[in-house]
């Protein structure tokens, strides 16, 4: 299974990453705001990943990191 | 197993450009070129003055400040003090590379400087606040053109690799976007080659990147992706404009004829 993790407090929620991604499965957190003011992107549902790493490729500030 | 992490050249530093800026992903394509390579310990950056003024902060390996638009000429001479030993790339803007800077360009281009330039066009001065470029296009909307652009006005925008692909000097031009995951892995690529380019000691290569300014274009990030595929790229076509060792020279062909 594919294991995605976000480096929260550097996301600046520009939401390229959730437009690359082919499962639909990354959102905007509604309930968290991190140290930038932002609502950071998330995984719905870590088990759909299937680890393509459009969302990384797309991430213009590098937050993600993918192990599978 | 790890997939997918940051480069090793880039550092941890948290990149100041604005959400959905795509310089971020051009910091980590040349990042990912110098780790895959392997030149990060030789490895010479030239920063621009414009939004990418503090890539010094950003990239591992070591950085130069040049002033406005010299960076060409900045890493001419860093790069002939030590020829076989140093790698050296620039990484430049629309308002440096292709306003203040164009002398240096083309120069550097004729004289097949064998330098590496990462050239980021999007079509509009960032970091003072949305201005209009060399590179705006006809029409575009700016602060300094709130009816459009006019070329009877303003002349008509510059396009760097139709130009430079004329001379005779530069080894490797190529316009690219960054706009979708396709465009990514195809600027990732053209990087990588501008670099091998230079460890081969081939000559001149510089990658046009065709890239997003939500802010300045008054825009969301995926609307100014969007924009890209709408008005950037029919004006600004993607491709090779010039490969000598694959024998694309658009130069020579206009001579012969």
């Amino acid at each position: 299974m594919a294991k995605l993790t976000f480096k929260t407090d550097e996301c600046k929620g520009c939401g390229l990453c959730i437009e690359a991604c082919p499962k639909g499965i990354l959102r905007l957190s509604k309930d968290t705001i991190n140290k930038k003011g932002h609502h950071p992107a998330e995984c719905a549902d870590p088990e759909a990943c299937i680890a393509c790493r459009s969302c990384a490729t797309m991430c213009p500030d590098c937050i993600i990191k993918i192990e599978k | 197993m790890v997939v997918f992490d940051k480069p090793h050249a880039l550092t941890d530093v948290p990149l100041h450009y604005c959400p959905g800026c795509t310089h971020g992903i051009v910091h980590r394509l040349v990042a990912e070129a110098i780790d895959e390579l392997g030149i990060e310990g030789r490895t010479v950056g030239v920063a621009p003055v414009g939004c990418a003024v503090m890539a010094y902060d950003y990239f591992r390996c070591d950085m130069i400040e040049a002033a406005h638009g010299r960076a060409p000429a900045v890493a001419t001479g860093v790069k002939r003090s030590d020829p076989e030993g140093l790698i050296v790339f620039t990484y430049q803007g629309d308002g440096d590379l292709a306003s203040i800077g164009t002398a240096e360009t083309v120069h550097a281009a004729a004289r097949n400087e064998n330098i590496t330039v990462v050239f980021i066009n999007n079509a509009i001065y960032g970091m003072t606040g949305g201005q209009m470029a060399p590179t705006s296009l006809p029409g575009q909307v700016t602060q300094t053109s709130p009816y459009g652009r006019d070329v009877t006005q303003c002349g008509y925008p510059v396009k760097i690799c139709e130009m430079l692909s004329m001379l005779d000097g530069p080894e490797y031009l190529e316009r690219v976007a960054v706009n979708n995951v396709k465009n990514v892995n195809k600027a990732k690529k053209a990087i990588k080659k501008a670099f091998q380019n230079q460890v081969d000691g081939k000559g001149f290569s510089l990658v046009e990147v065709i890239s997003a300014c939500p802010t300045n274009w008054g825009m969301t990030p995926s609307q100014a992706l969007k924009w890209i595929d709408d008005n950037m790229i029919p004006y600004y076509p993607l491709g090779v404009y010039k490969d000598r060792s694959a024998g694309i020279i658009p130069g020579a062909k206009e001579a012969a004829k």
